[in-house]
């Protein structure tokens, strides 16, 4: 029997530059278990609300996470306007669903590139941020920002984005996909790619379920679970299907970001084609007394904003679980039985977010 | 859109067997949530089945333990951790038991009733039906706490 040594992962990796750490058991080069270390940056950001009312606490649900800075403040703002019966505009539905797709494009190109770096292709990385940028700019010229949009708010959304730019994004994505058409038939055909993710951190569809995987993770398992397709935002006017692979590897985790990404792209084409004219937000009158547990699709997966207030201006409780932290347990799972080499690479196609889970 | 929630009301020691048989019923662990009452804590253990959204509440005074449910989901053992590295809620026969190591935090158990300065609720007018802060109106409850509810207010 081999001797078993323990393999300190992270905090810093070149591969992933966030602060998670797992202790790797290992017997040669096979690793026999697993324990995950978090909470390097907790913030404690929840406990925000004792300091801001529920009006401006959208500022710092904003701040959770950059490359999900958007679905944040749409999840947040989604659980307080159910408690307190806000009927939001249809037009401030559909642009919050634009901006929600768009964040999810740029945050999957954004993996797409720094997935290429892991396997070494260096010239990949430096395409896919530069498509990347493209979407960045969209956000500037319709938020006044790249990263933290700011746009959402309880009752609608800050800022309109007129019929002709509207028309301007769609063709800009249009260009988009071609170009993304291009890199991508690179991580779907390349041999190397191919031989590195194919077969290799796979998690069958019933323990993807029973532990509780979301997003990606769960949708290359075989899983099809998207929030979206309950219908919050504009999506119930869309056609959403989820993106399911049953492969359930590195490399299916791979394919379904890639769908996603042109899947976005289609989405963002028909809300532009179908938004209705109107205001974009609502005057909000009252405190929110009542619970509500939101639900949105992030790029990485369901999250969970839950808000409970009393009637006053301050929340009792704001929670949000986020998709990084209900993909640790599988992310133990896969890692086990796997060889040393390939840990960087199936922890990265799993596209853990520390920003977010150390909210 | 209002998404259809249950939110169902149980004691502590009905929670193991109420959650083994939403397994067995093949739902799936969504997340387990705390929160700080004036006295105690609120947990909220929530479920899914094919975007069907179901929660078990067990509310418990500060000091007193619960059991874990990491027996029959795996996966709860993260949430168990957080809700006792944060709150200080004691959950006991946690598969993987950090010990109070999973959140390293400046100090101890923050979001603890000692830590935490729930708001006050607003003031009622004079006549007004008063409400405790502990127990806000709820969006969506169980069927049966509705049914209950309904009778209550029609005995009224």
């Amino acid at each position: 029997m081999a001797h078993k040594n323990v393999i300190p992962f992270g905090p810093q990796h070149p591969v992933l530059p966030e602060p998670i750490h797992f202790d790797l058991v290992t017997e040669d080069e096979k690793i026999v278990d697993a324990l995950p270390s978090i909470s390097y940056v907790h913030r404690g950001l929840e406990r925000l609300i004792e300091k801001r009312d529920f009006i401006d606490f959208v500022h710092v649900a904003d701040r959770i996470c950059g490359l999900c800075s958007f679905m944040h403040s749409l999840g947040y703002s989604q659980a307080v306007e159910e408690i307190m019966g806000i009927e939001v505009p249809e037009r401030a539905l559909y642009l919050r669903t634009i901006w929600a797709e768009l964040s999810r494009i740029h945050s999957h190109i954004f993996w797409l590139g720094v997935a290429a770096d892991a396997f070494g292709f260096e010239s990949l990385f430096m395409q896919s941020l530069r498509l990347r940028e493209g979407v960045l700019d969209i956000f500037e010229a319709t938020t006044g920002a790249r990263v933290i949009l700011g746009v959402c708010k309880v009752g609608g959304v800050r800022r309109d984005i007129d019929a002709e730019t509207l028309k301007g994004i769609v063709n800009r994505l249009a260009t988009l996909k071609k170009d993304l058409e291009e890199i991508c038939s690179v991580f779907i055909d390349d041999y190397s790619i191919r031989h590195r993710l194919a077969g290799v951190g796979y998690i069958s569809q019933q323990d993807a379920y029973t532990l509780g995987c979301v997003g990606p993770m769960a949708r290359a398992s075989g899983l099809s679970m998207d929030m979206r397709t309950i219908g919050y935002a504009a999506y119930k006017y869309l056609d959403v299907e989820p993106m399911v692979e049953t492969t359930g590897d590195c490399y299916a985790r791979c394919l379904v970001r890639i769908r996603e990404t042109f899947q976005s792209i289609d989405l963002v084409r028909q809300a532009a084609g179908k938004i209705p004219e109107g205001p974009v937000d609502i005057k909000v009158k009252g405190t929110p007394n009542g619970e509500y547990f939101s639900r949105v699709e992030q790029p990485r997966g369901e999250v969970i904003h839950y808000a409970k207030g009393n009637g006053s201006r301050f929340l009792q409780r704001f929670r949000v679980r986020v998709p990084t932290f209900s993909n640790i347990p599988a992310m133990i799972k896969v890692l086990k039985g796997s060889e040393v080499a390939d840990v960087p690479n199936i922890i990265l196609t799993l596209d853990p977010c520390i920003s977010c889970t150390e909210r | 859109m209002s998404e259809p929630q249950e939110i169902t009301p149980i004691g502590k020691n009905d929670l193991v067997g109420m959650v083994a048989r939403l397994f067995a019923e093949g739902y799936r662990l969504v997340q387990i949530g705390c929160s700080t009452l004036q006295s105690g804590y609120e947990i909220n253990y929530s479920f899914d089945k094919e975007y069907r959204f179901k929660n078990l509440r067990v509310t418990v005074e500060s000091g007193e333990e619960i059991p874990s449910i990491s027996a029959v989901y795996a996966n709860a053992f993260l949430y168990e951790n957080e809700i006792h590295d944060l709150f200080g809620v004691i959950v006991t026969n946690i598969n993987i038991d950090y010990g109070g190591t999973l959140y390293r935090t400046a100090i101890k158990a923050p979001f603890s009733v000692e830590n935490v300065k729930l708001p006050e609720p607003p003031k009622q007018k004079a006549g007004a039906p008063s409400q405790p802060a502990d127990k806000p109106k709820q969006q969506a409850e169980s069927p049966e706490a509705e049914k209950a509810e309904a009778a209550e207010a029609q005995k009224e």
